[in-house]
């Protein structure tokens, strides 16, 4: 290895000592033929006008051979009803782009080839001609006005809310996973608040139960506020600055936090627990329903990330503090598309699109589009996985997701599916 | 050098016939803590050089680990050693570490600083026929907060817990949390600081640049009979006034959040399994201060260059350039229009739709200007006489990358179409071509220009158009390809594509084509670049002696004398009587006639 880094060096070397040497001939020659460096030859410049021509159309073989090679080939076919208008919309929007880009780059080129100093030929003195300039300034305007009115109208119709009846699933982003909440039997996602979060409760929602508990996991749980209290008053124990100094400025924070815990529990109102209790959480695969409108929300626990959806054309970033929404309905099964694409294999992707750390890269959640039949026994299976059962287990009493009182074996399939089943 | 220096210096001292008062100068005042314009110039471009050189080496870096994942390379292990190279191995963090430092150096240190510092300060006191810049002394400062800045950015990268690397938009809460990412810890801290030296130096020096132009033009030398290059340089400089303070104010609201415990941009956050106590502030904040800066700050890159090629492309076509008044209505256009911008870099951040919408319109009106200074290009080239010198290949060349980027930028300012391509790759290409390329393009054009103007020699013109080459047809291979992959959905600042093997085989199949195809490219371009850097320092020293003007120019620097003096001109400041323009006017003698020739007996001004 280190053969070859003194072999590298050597070439190097010798390389510079080259090219230093053919310099010096070279002007040693123009020296001889009394040519300055600022004089260009004709041979030269004809030379480099007819590279330029000849690279041109050099570049547009190559952009050609993109195209035809893997022109759309990556991303496929658009599996959403917005994202078939949003690919409607870039083809139209290539198209004249790449028209610009053809015309103007072939003048360029052209131009630099065909107008080279010749013996004779004087340049043309063209000063202004305001009549040219007021085409190019008004015909531009004219394209970009077509340009920003198709755009807006689509921006609009991707930006507005979803109806009512569309399902509501909020995705929850941290570093490097997606966890997938579904609303339930009542489409309505619970509420949430991150001081809330326990291992036990990792999105934080709020109920009467999750507030009590955060509260006693603050106060006695195992780094809790009495036993950081009790190890920093604890004369029989030594600790280092650095140490006694990280644990007490946990404990004021902690101190702080347990304030806002006793606010939250005074103010909260036991109404709001059914919403969060039916929810369900989801990791690892995200299940849609094919032809349904899903209106998503979307929470950052750490750092800002990108809820990027490729293959349905849909992404918005992840906020920590905020929630951010968008919509779309998936219209192309997974089996479809397998079919469609020829590969058994292939799965529809939500990653993030957002530097977020070391292993952004790996940040994603497998999506995974079901016809209705489909996603209705996917759903039977999960929904007895509530929020409610998983925060707080009740072994005796059946999994009741919804409060008890209508869980006829009949209505279970309504609680499976109910925008499905509402439409 | 310092022999040439004294040479020079003796020359100068014989001839003694200018009224400027003269002292003996020491190496120090000279070429260390020089006051004197031409000087900081070069200072300057070195140092620009220098960091350019360092970020296209990172960028080769980041290149290799793209096109062969997990594949041990020598290279690597020899730059990065085993902490950051573990077996030739590219570790994660450093991956992003290397794309953070690589984007702010280029867009900050090589084509602001050094775009930007070397030509204003070279160019403005000759162009507009002044002795020197207001204030030598601010501009000595500038250029010393620019050195200091670029040092502590370098040196960020050689730090334990390694360089910034949220990016270089430096987001938060990613880049305030080092319990996140590790180079948020020093890295950042170093970050900040660097550009907090570097916004004060930039703004130095951009004063100094508005009062040079407003105030010690020469006599005849009215606005309108300005050379574009000063209209670029000046609007710029307004630019840069403007706008840097906004990310001076953003970088030291993210420092009170980093140092302080403040929550500009923090809330309600869980890191490191440790629940923060920050509530109310918004990560958006940042971003809309950021970009505040950050979109003018293309055009702080843009148009110098474009101002460099105006000037280059009528020279060497022996033809006015066409349309001046509309091309500094254009100048100007942009330079409103970049204020009022910015959103359209948030589009999918969760800003308001509507808002989004207003962003739209706004950008896709720097459409216009941008098409007018292209047809105006294209028409200067129209039946003139080139002469294709190494400088006008690049000028030409930046007018094509100019059109390539700028087509796709009309995909990226429509929010509706920005959802399927934001942060992938297909922004990669568009920026890099748009700005990346044009504004480089325009710095090579520059060099190769006024280098006779700068050292008093001349470059090598064969290395010249073997380096041009080997550049354009590299960078069209490194970026075209890209906006493919980008196109297939590959999100950018990651860090391996293998992940796509576990759900789309065929879209990874053909990112790795691509991404092999853009590294060699990449590797082959960078390659190129020793051929400048030889070419440049070899000539310093041992170029041939220029002629005083040599490309046959009209402009006020080519009448000064070819040995640089203090002062630039030995007698008295040259009074200007025409526009910069009058290239094969018809009635004259020659094909050109210089700004201080006074009109010929019926000759009209233009």
């Amino acid at each position: 290895m280190m053969g070859s880094k003194l072999i590298a060096l050597l070439v190097i070397v010798l390389g510079v000592v080259a090219i230093a040497q053919l310099v010096r001939v070279y002007e040693l020659s123009s020296k001889l033929r009394k040519r300055g460096e600022h004089e260009i030859t004709d041979r030269d410049n004809n030379l480099n006008g007819r590279m330029m021509f000849l690279f041109v159309i050099a570049l547009y073989a190559f952009f050609l051979w993109l195209v035809v090679r893997y022109g759309w080939t990556g991303r496929g076919e658009a599996a959403s009803t917005i994202g078939r208008e949003t690919d409607w919309l870039l083809n139209v929007n290539f198209a004249i782009i790449i028209a610009v880009f053809v015309l103007t780059n072939t003048l360029l080129f052209y131009f630099s080839y065909r107008y080279v100093r010749k013996e004779g030929v004087k340049a043309f003195y063209y000063p202004h001609n305001n009549k040219l300039e007021m085409l190019w300034t008004v015909v531009p305007a004219c394209v970009l006005a077509v340009i920003i009115i198709l755009g807006l109208k689509k921006w609009n119709d991707a930006t507005s809310a979803a109806s009512d009846e569309a399902i509501r699933v909020e995705l929850f982003s941290k570093q490097f996973d997606w966890t997938a909440r579904y609303s339930g039997y009542d489409n309505m996602l619970g509420r949430f608040d991150y001081k809330l979060t326990t291992d036990k409760n990792e999105l934080g929602l709020m109920t009467t139960a999750t507030i009590d508990s955060a509260i006693f996991a603050m106060e006695h749980g195992v780094t809790g506020i009495d036993s950081l209290e009790a190890k920093l008053n604890n004369r029989k124990i030594m600790l280092v600055p650095e140490e006694r100094e990280k644990m007490e400025t946990d404990l004021s924070r902690k101190q702080r936090l347990i304030r806002l815990l006793y606010q939250m529990q005074a103010h909260h109102d036991k109404k709001m627990d059914r919403a969060a209790q039916d929810d369900i959480i989801q990791k690892d695969t995200l299940y849609l329903c094919a032809n349904k409108e899903y209106e998503f929300n979307f929470r950052a626990k750490d750092v800002i990330h990108s809820a990027y959806f490729p293959h349905f054309r849909a992404q918005i970033n992840t906020v920590p503090g905020m929630t951010t929404r968008f919509k779309f309905t998936p219209d192309i099964t997974t089996k479809e598309m397998r079919v469609k694409k020829n590969d058994a294999k292939f799965n529809y992707v939500l990653m993030c699109n957002k530097i977020c750390g070391g292993a952004h890269y790996k940040m994603k959640m497998i999506v995974v589009v079901l016809s209705e039949k489909e996603y209705n026994k996917w759903m039977k299976g999960v929904q007895a996985k509530t929020f409610k059962t998983i925060f707080s287990p009740a072994p005796a009493a059946p999994a009741a997701p919804a409060s008890g009182s209508d869980t006829t074996g009949v209505v279970m399939d309504t609680v499976a599916a109910p925008a499905v089943v509402k439409k | 050098m310092s022999a040439i220096a004294h040479e020079e210096h003796g020359h100068h001292e014989a001839h003694g016939h200018h009224d400027h008062e003269h002292h003996e100068e020491h190496f120090v005042s000279k070429y260390i803590f020089s006051h004197d314009h031409k000087m900081i110039g070069k200072q300057f471009l070195i140092t620009a050089v220098f960091m350019g050189v360092v970020a296209m080496l990172l960028s080769i870096l980041f290149r290799i680990q793209l096109a062969w994942p997990g594949e041990s390379s020598d290279f690597l292990s020899f730059f990065l050693g085993e902490t950051w190279a573990p077996s030739g191995i590219l570790k994660e963090d450093m991956y992003l570490g290397l794309v953070t430092i690589h984007g702010t150096i280029m867009v900050f240190f090589l084509l602001t600083g050094g775009l930007s510092g070397t030509f204003s300060n070279l160019l403005i006191p000759l162009q507009v026929g002044a002795r020197d810049m207001a204030s030598g002394f601010l501009n000595m400062l500038s250029f010393w907060f620019f050195l200091i800045s670029s040092v502590l950015m370098f040196c960020s990268l050689f730090i334990e817990t390694g360089p910034a690397m949220a990016g270089w938009t430096i987001y938060p809460p990613l880049s305030a949390l080092p319990q996140a990412v590790s180079g948020s810890g020093l890295g950042m801290t170093l970050w900040l600081l660097s550009m907090t030296i570097f916004i004060a130096g930039s703004l130095i020096g951009s004063l100094n640049y508005i009062v040079t132009v407003l105030n010690l033009r020469t006599a005849g030398m009215t606005m309108t009979r300005m050379p574009l290059t000063i209209w670029a340089f000046f609007v710029t400089a307004i630019l840069g006034v403007l706008s840097f303070p906004v990310l001076l104010s953003a970088a030291l609201l993210l420092m009170m959040d980093r140092l302080a415990g403040t929550s500009f941009y923090l809330s309600d956050i869980i890191v490191g399994g440790e629940m923060l106590t920050n509530h109310g502030g918004s990560p958006l904040l940042f971003q809309h201060l950021f970009w505040f800066l950050g979109h003018p700050e293309v055009y702080i890159v843009l148009l110098p260059a474009l101002g460099l090629s105006s000037e280059i492309i009528s020279t060497n076509s022996r033809k006015p350039i066409f349309g001046y008044r509309a091309m500094i209505g254009s100048i100007l256009a942009i330079g409103f229009l970049s204020f009022i911008v910015w959103g359209h870099h948030m589009f999918v951040t969760g800003m308001n739709p509507f808002l989004g919408s207003v962003f739209v319109f706004t950008t896709l009106l720097i459409a216009i200007p941008s098409a007018v200074k292209v047809f105006n290009y294209l028409t200067t080239l129209w039946r003139g006489s080139l002469v294709l010198t190494p400088a006008m290949l690049f000028a030409i060349g930046l007018v094509s990358t100019f059109i390539t980027g700028g087509v796709t930028g009309i995909i990226l300012a429509d929010s509706a179409l920005d959802i399927a391509v934001h942060d992938t790759y297909f922004v990669v290409a568009h920026f890099h071509i748009v700005m990346g390329m044009s504004a480089v393009f325009g710095m090579f054009a520059g060099v190769y220009h006024w280098f006779p103007k700068m050292y008093g020699r001349m470059m090598n013109t064969r290395l010249g158009y073997a380096h041009f080459w080997i550049t354009i047809i590299g960078a069209y291979g490194v970026f075209f390809p890209m906006h493919f992959v980008g196109l297939a959905g590959a999100p950018r600042r990651y860090y391996d594509y293998s992940v796509y093997s576990e759900f789309d085989q065929g879209s990874l199949d053909m990112m790795m084509d691509l991404n092999v195809i853009i590294t060699v490219f990449a590797i082959f371009a960078a390659i190129g670049q020793l051929l400048f850097l030889f070419n440049f320092f070899y000539s310093i020293f041992r170029g041939p002696v220029a002629p005083q003007n040599p490309w046959n120019s009209t402009t006020l620097e080519w009448t000064t004398p070819v040995e640089h003096i203090h002062g630039n001109w030995p007698g008295e400041l040259p009074t200007v009587h025409r526009w910069p323009y009058d290239y094969s006017k018809p009635g004259a003698d020659t094909d050109f006639i210089p700004q201080n020739v006074p009109l010929a007996e019926g000759e009209e001004e233009h």
